[in-house]
């Protein structure tokens, strides 16, 4: 397991170490390590016969956590280890089990931040939980994504599917600031733009789940976003087309992202199960609760950019 | 409470002959009427036993005098139908679900001893998007309303259905919204599409299909008939199958087909007599649909007896579907494989 620091810089400092206790291989012999990559061979081809034969299980969802888990996930894991150096501090906010609506920021053009925490979730949480995340409608029409969101766990932003989820015990993380937050000009980073309309607060009331404060620094600068090309979005259908220092000025290679440090913090829960039953059908409770949630994820990226000293070293 | 005369439509069907057989079967029903335009074939007819099919046109006002004549109480419209007999079909299906079902009504409020009306609905009210919520409850309604086809005629119906449940309050009106039927002996779009040797399906699109026996279905209608189970209620197996991994399971081979070309091998297949899909089917590959039956377990008190894995596997080996890639051969490839891998140790 990867041990958290609360501000562990010196990690980075010792790249071998680091490679080995991530890839887990148990440094014992060569005939362990022989054993080892059999026992990962044997687990890949079950893999295959099961998708050849059908014989997995998908929820109501479309989640489909064999596929997530063998073919989703593991191609980020050099992104997330090498590459943005992802530190997670704070994981114990998120409970073991039982439903818990995570909310975070959103940023960097492309929601690799979405990705990134669920990787972290998945992987460094104790319990290991998935998070299911929910997304925009124009992810489910596009055709390919919109397939593969779903299988890996990903459903429509609206009530009943959150509550739906909640209530069945599962992790939900949301980015209420959708495409406003994503899709933001550079020079406005680390600005919060506007939670929706608090309809994240009203499913966590509806199930009376915790809300978990969640703040991801480092993504704002992936992709800096210096323009946007409202004529090619309209054409296109995207929200925004974006313009960074590199896209489209070098074609492909401007898609790779920066290999900015990230920290993602998870906060206190903040409790819902406390303002009594029909709390969602009152607008002021729900507007202080976006505001509180707002604040804090805003307040923790300050002091988390206060105590970085190099967007790449940290 | 149990029915003393029932009346089931479109028994030349599975589902409407197979509830005759049902009812006739069941001591406590006096009597049976079976009504249908086309008679049911032989072997149905024999398993309908003591039920006795009277050949009308629901469409015709003639079946207000059978209901009427026979005092019939128990009234099961399982004749709304996705699968249009023949290729002139579609606007024939269409007169038959709408027309038939207004006609039907008309009968039915005038006769005062009708105090049950089992309506066979679907869940493809909820219409087929991606901007509807993964699961459908009863309480939700569709993004777009259907332009056409069977879901479209399936709102109307139940529209008017409503519309009878208002201006006779007396009678128990059950609406049932099925998922789609399978099973080893119905035969639907759905059965016909999956015994395909290479089933083609939309290209980066992978639809959520929930599935519901057919004997499920059967022992629904039928409880909801000789039950006082007024409402409406989703109707489906437990759990959910993505329409690769089914065809995966059927051992077919899946074709993706770029959605533009979409029609095009629509018309071939119904051209060639193998599928006849209409658009909003179509839209249901896309997207597919997952109903909430909490309703039905709690209030209508049934649990569907299969799951929609379960009620796939019993279509796939009643049917004797033999897959084309033989799960033996899969499993000696991969031993095979790993021998290798030792052997390189």
């Amino acid at each position: 397991m990867i041990p958290l620091h609360g501000a562990g810089r010196e990690r980075t400092t010792r790249p071998a170490a680091e490679a080995e206790d991530l890839a887990a291989v148990p440094d014992a012999g060569e005939a362990e390590h022989e054993s080892d990559r059999e026992r990962r061979l044997a687990d890949f081809t079950a893999f295959l016969r099961r998708r050849i034969a059908g014989d997995y299980r998908v929820d109501e969802f479309g989640f489909d956590e064999d596929l997530t888990d063998h073919v989703l996930m593991p191609p980020f894991r050099a992104l997330y280890e090498k590459w943005f150096r992802v530190e997670t501090i704070g994981m114990h906010n998120i409970p073991a089990e039982g439903g818990a609506l995570l909310v975070a920021n959103h940023s960097g053009t492309l929601p690799l931040d979405a990705v990134m925490t669920a990787y972290a979730v998945r992987n460094e949480h104790p319990a290991q939980r998935h998070l299911r995340m929910l997304g925009a409608d124009l992810v489910f029409r596009t055709p390919v994504l919109g397939a593969l969101a779903r299988k890996s766990g990903q459903t429509l932003a609206c009530n009943p599917d959150a509550e739906r989820l909640l209530r069945s015990g599962e992790l939900v993380g949301v980015w209420p600031e959708g495409f406003k937050g994503v899709g933001k000009p550079f020079k406005d980073r680390y600005k919060l733009q506007r939670f929706g309309r608090g309809g994240f607060v009203s499913a966590a009331l509806n199930t009376g789940v915790p809300i978990v404060p969640c703040s991801i620094v480092g993504a704002e600068e992936i992709y800096p976003m210096i323009g946007d090309v409202k004529a090619l979005a309209r054409l296109f259908g995207f929200p925004y087309f974006p313009v960074t220092p590199f896209f489209p000025l070098l074609g492909p290679l401007g898609a790779v992202p920066l290999p900015s440090k990230w920290y993602i913090e998870f906060g206190e829960p903040i409790r819902t199960d406390v303002h009594g039953e029909h709390a969602a059908d009152d607008p002021m409770l729900v507007f202080n609760l976006t505001d509180q949630v707002r604040e804090t994820v805003q307040q923790t990226l300050y002091r988390l950019l206060t105590q970085r000293k190099n967007v790449f070293l940290g | 409470m149990a029915p003393e005369v029932v009346l089931v439509t479109g028994v030349s069907r599975f589902l409407g002959g197979h509830l005759a057989a049902r009812f006739a079967a069941d001591p406590n029903v006096e009597r049976v009427l079976g009504v249908d335009t086309v008679p049911p074939s032989r072997d149905l007819l024999r398993r309908m036993g003591r039920a006795e099919f009277v050949r009308a046109d629901i469409r015709n006002p003639l079946i207000a005098k059978i209901i009427s004549g026979a005092g019939v109480d128990t009234v099961v419209h399982a004749s709304v139908t996705a699968n249009p007999p023949g290729p002139t079909g579609r606007t024939a299906m269409k007169e038959m679900n709408v027309i038939g079902t207004m006609q039907l009504l008309a009968a039915c409020q005038k006769s005062p001893r009708v105090r049950k009306l089992v309506v066979k609905s679907t869940s493809a009210v909820y219409g087929s998007s991606s901007r509807d919520p993964a699961v459908f409850t009863e309480d939700m309604g569709p993004k777009d309303l259907p332009s056409s086809g069977y879901a479209k005629d399936a709102v109307e119906v139940e529209g008017y259905v409503r519309g009878f449940g208002r201006r006779r309050p007396d009678v128990a009106v059950t609406t049932l919204r099925f998922t789609n039927f399978i099973g080893p002996r119905i035969d639907t779009v759905l059965t016909r599409y999956f015994a395909l040797p290479v089933v083609p399906t939309v290209l980066g699109y992978d639809a959520r299909v929930q599935l519901l026996h057919s004997e499920d279905a059967l022992a629904v209608l039928e409880r909801a008939a000789t039950h006082d189970l007024p409402g409406v209620f989703n109707v489906g197996g437990d759990g959910v199958l993505l329409l690769s991994q089914a065809i995966r399971r059927a051992g077919r081979l899946v074709l993706p087909v770029p959605s533009q070309a979409v029609p095009t091998v629509g018309r071939l297949f119904r051209g060639a007599r193998l599928v006849d899909f209409s658009p909003d089917q179509m839209r249901f590959l896309n997207w597919g649909r997952v109903v909430d039956t909490t309703l039905l377990k709690r209030e209508f008190g049934f649990t569907p007896r299969w799951t929609t894995q379960q009620a796939f596997d019993d279509y796939v080996s009643g049917r004797g579907l033999r897959p084309l890639v033989d799960p033996e051969r899969v499993a000696a490839v991969e031993r095979g494989v790993l021998d290798v891998a030792a052997r390189f140790r």
